[in-house]
Parts: structure tokens; C-alpha cells; sequence
């Protein structure tokens, strides 16, 4: 079975936790510039969007390398960088439709999430499971559902 | 070791910026954040200076938990002598800036002098500069914050910078962060104006790596959090209805200063409680409250974010106002609200967000307006002089004066006096419920009597922050002290006093303190610091802290006269409620306090107790 992130905005608050877990995992520091999701703030809506790589199946990135740094993890699904063949080009950069590998100035390589070899931090770290790590087949079954329940649950007085 | 070991000295008047080293025997001793600064303020500072003079300094600093994954480990003080009392002054606040600074390598920022033109600092990692800040003189923390990242093209700078209120000295000006969140009382950006400091931005991206035992720190943060998470206050309370849930509570037990504390029950209380905030409005069928936010690495997330109803008078003909934006907190619900008699919860909204927008205290301008509104009905001030009628329970008053204080026009520059100044130009000193000068928050010093000891012996004048007994005598947390009892209170509020000092220090909200004790605080200091740390010994730096704070005033000028109540609390019995008919037993408590602290009846730590505590 594979499992998927799952991010529910609703629910994040902008602690910034997977933040910190996330750059704390790589590179053993609290360091939220670091890290390989992010947390969008819209201040004039009071929107916190937690954002990451959604390892596409056919992915771009992976397609795009011209080193073939870029590889499958076979048991995540997640698509690993290899630092010791990036060559810091940023075409994956370029080619990723959702801005979710990023360079690195400090290392001149790309970085983007791998899901922690299938344990991802971010997840275990959010406090309000606004990050949760669901079979990959269930994504969108909670929203399903909720709808569902306000669909078929609403008083029938009619 | 988790403290970043460095410090950044900025002299405003020969423009420089130097980094230090942390005096690290001072960062065992006083821990960070209020403590350190405050060692370090007391250090070089000559406590009869002037606070808006150029001899004044004031450092911003985190603590060895700030920018880390402890819960809440996101905060910063800002610690100066404060305009508003003349005491040494301790804003915290939390969003994101402190956290920014220590992943920028820094622990503190000193700032001294005075520059000749208005500037902002800028720190991008080792980096330092004060930048010219002309263009930004005049404009709202709103508009300063995005200019900066603008101009520097780095959506990721974090922003502590002033308002109108600041540059005009205002003497409750507030520090602003991340928009909405605030370093907010005693004056400290009022400081900040009178040295031409616009700004303190700042670009972290080195982290905070040097965690002592990293493998511990994880699981004490991690359990600690799970502490948080299964109390009833931080888990669930806080969250769903933000610092706002106390407002029907306080009103039912009868702690309500309501019209300029002249009752302490409101009967518009349900009208602004979270409750209300939460009811979808007849207008447009939408609820105030748009949604709860947390600050850097805080798993509680009280904060609320609102939007004030489009068609309300306040926000007619000005759209700024009406995306959504951070609000209503229960003090300054209860300060722009109760204790003006204004129940209308988007005017308290509008108000709160010009409070926000140019940098003051909603506290303290919402407590000097319902002194205004008492002399208004009393006759002593006019329609004349104030440019409005300003009853109490106008919100179109209140609303109106929100507009006038920051830049100081008309009557604004008077309101930005505080109370305790206007009331007494007015001849009507005992109409400023104060303590020091600086205006009390949201609970009744007379009916609850632990509080009222609290307030009067403050460091930073009236606040609740310093010691906040209402956990004990109204939440029963950690035990249930009797509001009315006397007796106790004065061990009571120096627990509260000393463990407070120490979770200030920490780095960490204080609001962790509803299900923390400093035995959940230790195991996560020792692992992050590598220091030993117990209940023990973090209760001795506290207490060091506060004997500290109290013998820098004392050189400042303050006497044990100084640790009163106005007289409206000793005197004026509460009509209503369950404290119906008391007032203050300030009298019985304060010697035995004295005494318990180790401390002279003039309120003089004694030799031994300065001895004792290595002081």
C-alpha cells in the first residue's frame, strides 16, 4: 500500500511544527527557511495553506533532470534527490508545475520533500492534523464523506 | 546549549552595529528573553534617566526555547524603562519575529543613542545595517511591514517596527510584529519613536542547531506537548474560543470593571464574549470570527482572526478595514469594551485594529477612554474639547478617538497621555485606574483579591501578565484559592510572580502556564541548554528576576507608596455580583508580602535577600 500526504488547511494554524520537523530531519537544525513544506499565510482571509510536493505519479521533475538525479522510491512513491548527482541545473525547478522543488544556495542542489523514507515528520509534528499521511487511495474520501453527511443528514421535513 | 551566544549592540547615534558574546555566567543566572535583558538593562543602564531621552536603551530578546520546537517557542520581549511609569519596562509578544532573529544567529539586540534621522535596522543573518528610513516616517505598522519586504524583495523578512503612535510618542505605544501581534504595553514603542528607530527587520537563515541533547529534546517537547494538547484549557478552550472564553466568566463572578471600574458586572458582556464572536450576525449571516492562528511553534493557537461586518458605520467608505485581520483578545475586548459600557463588537474590532495598525495599547487606551467618558458625564470635559459626545457606551466615541490617537490630533494627543496624566491635568487623579501609571487589564483588584496584590506589585505597573493569580482564584488552576480570601494571597502571588518570571525567560508563552508547571519546563531547558534545571532552581531565577526588576525601580525613584490601589478600590464597594460589598484588603497583604519576599517594610529587598539570591 502507498501512502499520500494529506493536507486539510482548514485545519492548520500556522505553528509552523511541520516546518521545524521538516528542516530538523534534513539537516538537524530548527530551520523553517530549510524546509520542504511550507506554510502560506493570506492575511486578508485568514487562510494558512501548509504546501508541499504531492509526488506525482508521472512527474515532471523526475522526467526533466537531465542527470537523472531525480529517482523513484519505489516502497513511498516519493521522488528522492540525489545530491551526489545534482548538479544544481533548476530545470526540475522550471518543469514542476507547482513550484515544489526548490534550490539551495548553501548546497547548490535542489531539495524537495521525500517523505522521510515513508515516516514523514511534518505529519507526526502538526498538532491539529492538518498534515496527515493517509493510504494514497483515500485523499479525498474525508471530504467525500463530510459532504455526504450534510448531503444525507439534513433534516427531511420536506 | 540553544542560546545563540551572540548579541548585537546597535548605537543609533554613531550608527553602528557591533556583535558580542553573551555574558553565559548572566544566561545561566537569568536564563533569556526578560531575565537576561533585564541583567543586562539593569547593567548599564542609570535607572534615573529620562525614558524618552537619548540615555535610554532598549534590547529586544529571545529566549534558549525561542525558534526551537518547544511549544510556543516563538517569543521575544522588549525591555527598556518605560515612558508610561517610569519602571523598567518587559512587552512580550509572540508571531514570528523572535524566532527570525535567533535563526539569524542572535540571542539579543541592544539598542543605545539616538539616531539623527529616522532609520531601520536590518539583520540578515551576521549582517547588520541601519538604513535610512525616511520614506517609511509617517506610514502604519501596515504599510511599513510590506515596504520593507518590498524594497529588500524577500517575502520571508520579519518585521518589528512602530506606527504613528510610536513616532509620536504616544506614552502606551506598542511595538508591532507580523501585523497583529504586539509587544504592547508600558510604553516601549513610544522609546523606540524617540530614538528615530522605524524598524527592526530581520532575515534568519541559520537556524538553531546547537541543541545540547537533541534526542532528549525531542521527547521532553513532544510530551510536553501532549500536556497541552489534553488540558482542558489549552487543548480546547484556548483554541475554540481564544482568551475571549473568559469574558462571561469574569462577568459572572463579578470581575468585570465595567464604566471605568465603577461596577464590575457589564450587561453587554454576552454581546462581545467569543460567544458573539461566534454567532453568525443577522447582517450577513456570518460569524465575526473567521478562524483561530497560532504563533511560531505554538500547538495551543488562541489567536483570533476576524472581519468586521462590511455595513457597520465604523469601516463605512474604508475598505482596509474590511479583510480579516488579528482580534478580539479578551483584554483589549475588555478594555475598548466594559470598560467603556461598549457593547457593539465590530466597533470593538475597528478599534482594536487601528490599535494594531498604528501601534498602541489597547489596554491602555481603552481604560484612558472610559476615564475621558466618566469625566465626560461628569461635566469636566466638554463636547468642546473632546470633538465628539462621549457618553459611556458610545462606540462612536470610542471609534472616534481610536482614529485621533496615533497621530495625535485634537484631542488625541491628550488621550495619548494615559490616564493617569490626563485625569490629573483634568483635577481628577483618582479617576485613573492605574497602578504606576500604567492602566489595569481586565479583572477587578478589588473583588479578586489576589489580583489586586498582583497589581500593585508589578514591576511594569497594573498588568496581569506579572502574576497571574486569576488561574488559582478563579480557575482553580493549579488549586482553587477563594477570590475573596485575603489571607494566602501574598504566597499565592509571589508563586505566581516567581514561576512567571521564569517562564518569560524561557522563551515560551506564559499561556503554557494553565497546564504547565516549571516541572513540564525543566526537562526541556536542560535537554535544549545542557544546564541542570529543576523546579528549584528555575523558582530561585525567577524570584532573582523579580528582586532585580524591583531594585532598578527602587533606584528609579519608587517607594512602597508607590505599591497602591486607586482609591476607587479600597474605597467604592463592588454593588454587584458575588463579591457584592467588598473592597480591596490591599492593607493586610502588602506587609506580609514585604515580608515573605525578604523585603524591608519599604518594599527594600534587604541585604540578605540580595545576598541570597546573588544579587
Amino acid at each position: 500500500m502507498q501512502k499520500s500526504l494529506h493536507i486539510n488547511a482548514d485545519k492548520c494554524t500556522s505553528c509552523l511544527q511541520c516546518e521545524m520537523a521538516c528542516s530538523y530531519e534534513h539537516y538537524g537544525v530548527f530551520n523553517t527557511s530549510k524546509s520542504r513544506i511550507k506554510v502560506f499565510e493570506f492575511h486578508d482571509t485568514g487562510k494558512k495553506v501548509p504546501y508541499t510536493c504531492t509526488q506525482c505519479a508521472e512527474a515532471w521533475c523526475l522526467q526533466a533532470c537531465p542527470v537523472d538525479a531525480i529517482s523513484l522510491d519505489i516502497l513511498t512513491g516519493a521522488k528522492v534527490v540525489s545530491d551526489d548527482t545534482c548538479v544544481g541545473c533548476k530545470v526540475c525547478t522550471i518543469s514542476c508545475p507547482f513550484g515544489t522543488i526548490n534550490y539551495v544556495q548553501d548546497t547548490g542542489k535542489v531539495q524537495k520533500c521525500d517523505l522521510c523514507g515513508g515516516d514523514p515528520a511534518c505529519a507526526t509534528a502538526c498538532p491539529t492534523q492538518a498534515i496527515t499521511y493517509v493510504d494514497a487511495d483515500w485523499t479525498g474520501l474525508d471530504k467525500m464523506r463530510e459532504w455526504a453527511d450534510r448531503l444525507g443528514n439534513q433534516s427531511s421535513s420536506n | 546549549m540553544s542560546w545563540a551566544g551572540k548579541l548585537l549592540r546597535v548605537n543609533l547615534t554613531s550608527g553602528t552595529c557591533v556583535s558580542e558574546s553573551i555574558n553565559m555566567q548572566w544566561a545561566k543566572e537569568y536564563l533569556g528573553s526578560r531575565g537576561l535583558a533585564s541583567k543586562y538593562l539593569v547593567e548599564e543602564l542609570d535607572p534615573k534617566v529620562d525614558p524618552l531621552s537619548t540615555e535610554n536603551k532598549m534590547i529586544w530578546a529571545t529566549g534558549p526555547l525561542t525558534g526551537t520546537m518547544a511549544s510556543t517557542g516563538g517569543r521575544y520581549t522588549v525591555v527598556t524603562k518605560g515612558p508610561l511609569t517610569g519602571a523598567i519596562a518587559c512587552s512580550n509578544s509572540g508571531g514570528y519575529w523572535g524566532a527570525e532573529l535567533k535563526m539569524a544567529g542572535w540571542d539579543m539586540v541592544i539598542v543605545e543613542g539616538k539616531s539623527p534621522k529616522p532609520v531601520y535596522l536590518y539583520i540578515e543573518n551576521d549582517k547588520a545595517e541601519l538604513i535610512d528610513a525616511s520614506d517609511l516616517w509617517g506610514k502604519t505598522v501596515w504599510e511599513t511591514e510590506p515596504a520593507i519586504k518590498t524594497k529588500h524583495q524577500d517575502p520571508q523578512i520579519r518585521v518589528s517596527c512602530i506606527g504613528r503612535a510610536g513616532e509620536n510618542e504616544v506614552l502606551y505605544a506598542a511595538i508591532v510584529n507580523d501585523l497583529h501581534r504586539a509587544a504592547g504595553r508600558s510604553g516601549v514603542g513610544a522609546v523606540m519613536g524617540s530614538k528615530n528607530l522605524k524598524a527592526v527587520a530581520v532575515r534568519g537563515t541559520k537556524g538553531v542547531g546547537n541543541i545540547k541533547n537533541p534526542k532528549a529534546f525531542m521527547e521532553a517537547t513532544r510530551a510536553g506537548k501532549a500536556v497541552l494538547a489534553g488540558n482542558g484549557v489549552t487543548g480546547e478552550g484556548l483554541p475554540t474560543y481564544g482568551t475571549q472564553v473568559l469574558m462571561n466568566v469574569i462577568n459572572e463572578v463579578g470581575a468585570l470593571p465595567t464604566r471605568n471600574h465603577q461596577d464590575v458586572q457589564f450587561d453587554g458582556a454576552k454581546d462581545i464574549s467569543a460567544e458573539a464572536m461566534a454567532t453568525p450576525r443577522a447582517s450577513d449571516g456570518k460569524a465575526h470570527l473567521v478562524t483561530n492562528q497560532a504563533c511560531f511553534a505554538c500547538t495551543i493557537a488562541c489567536g483570533r482572526i476576524s472581519k468586521i461586518d462590511d455595513t457597520h458605520f465604523s469601516i463605512e467608505n474604508k475598505p482596509q478595514y474590511m479583510n480579516a485581520s488579528g482580534g478580539l483578545e479578551y483584554e483589549a475586548a475588555w478594555a475598548l469594551g466594559a470598560a467603556n459600557g461598549v457593547n457593539d463588537l465590530e466597533a470593538l474590532q475597528f478599534a482594536n485594529m487601528l490599535c494594531n495598525e498604528d501601534g498602541f495599547d489597547p489596554i491602555s487606551f481603552g481604560a484612558t477612554v472610559g476615564a475621558v467618558m466618566e469625566m465626560y458625564e461628569m461635566g469636566v470635559l466638554t463636547k468642546e474639547q473632546l470633538g465628539i459626545e462621549a457618553p459611556f457606551g458610545s462606540a462612536k466615541a470610542l471609534c472616534y478617538f481610536a482614529e485621533i490617537t496615533a497621530n495625535g490630533v485634537g484631542f488625541g494627543k491628550e488621550l495619548g497621555l494615559g490616564s493617569a496624566r490626563l485625569t490629573k491635568k483634568y483635577g481628577q487623579p483618582d479617576l485613573s485606574m492605574s497602578v504606576k501609571g500604567q492602566e489595569f487589564p481586565a479583572y477587578d483588584g478589588r473583588v479578586i483579591q489576589g489580583i489586586g496584590l498582583a497589581y500593585a506589585t508589578s514591576n511594569r505597573g497594573a498588568c496581569h501578565l506579572r502574576g497571574y493569580t486569576i488561574a488559582s482564584e478563579v480557575l482553580g488552576i493549579p488549586v482553587k484559592t477563594e477570590p475573596a480570601d485575603t489571607q494566602g494571597k501574598p504566597e499565592l502571588v509571589k508563586a505566581f510572580q516567581d514561576a512567571t518570571a521564569a517562564f518569560d525567560s524561557a522563551g515560551i508563552c506564559i499561556f503554557t502556564s494553565f497546564a504547565w508547571t516549571l516541572a513540564d519546563v525543566a526537562p526541556q531547558l536542560q535537554a535544549a541548554c545542557g544546564d541542570e534545571f529543576t523546579v528549584e532552581n528555575l523558582t530561585t531565577i525567577g524570584e532573582r528576576i523579580w528582586n532585580m526588576e524591583r531594585d532598578f525601580n527602587n533606584r528609579a525613584g519608587f517607594t512602597s507608596k508607590d505599591d497602591k490601589l486607586p482609591k476607587r478600590l479600597m474605597t467604592e464597594a463592588a454593588k454587584t455580583g458575588p463579591g457584592k460589598g467588598t473592597v480591596s484588603g490591599l492593607d493586610k497583604m502588602l506587609p506580609e508580602y514585604y515580608k515573605i519576599r525578604g523585603w524591608d517594610p519599604e518594599g527594600r529587598p534587604s541585604a540578605e535577600t540580595l545576598k541570597r539570591l546573588g544579587l
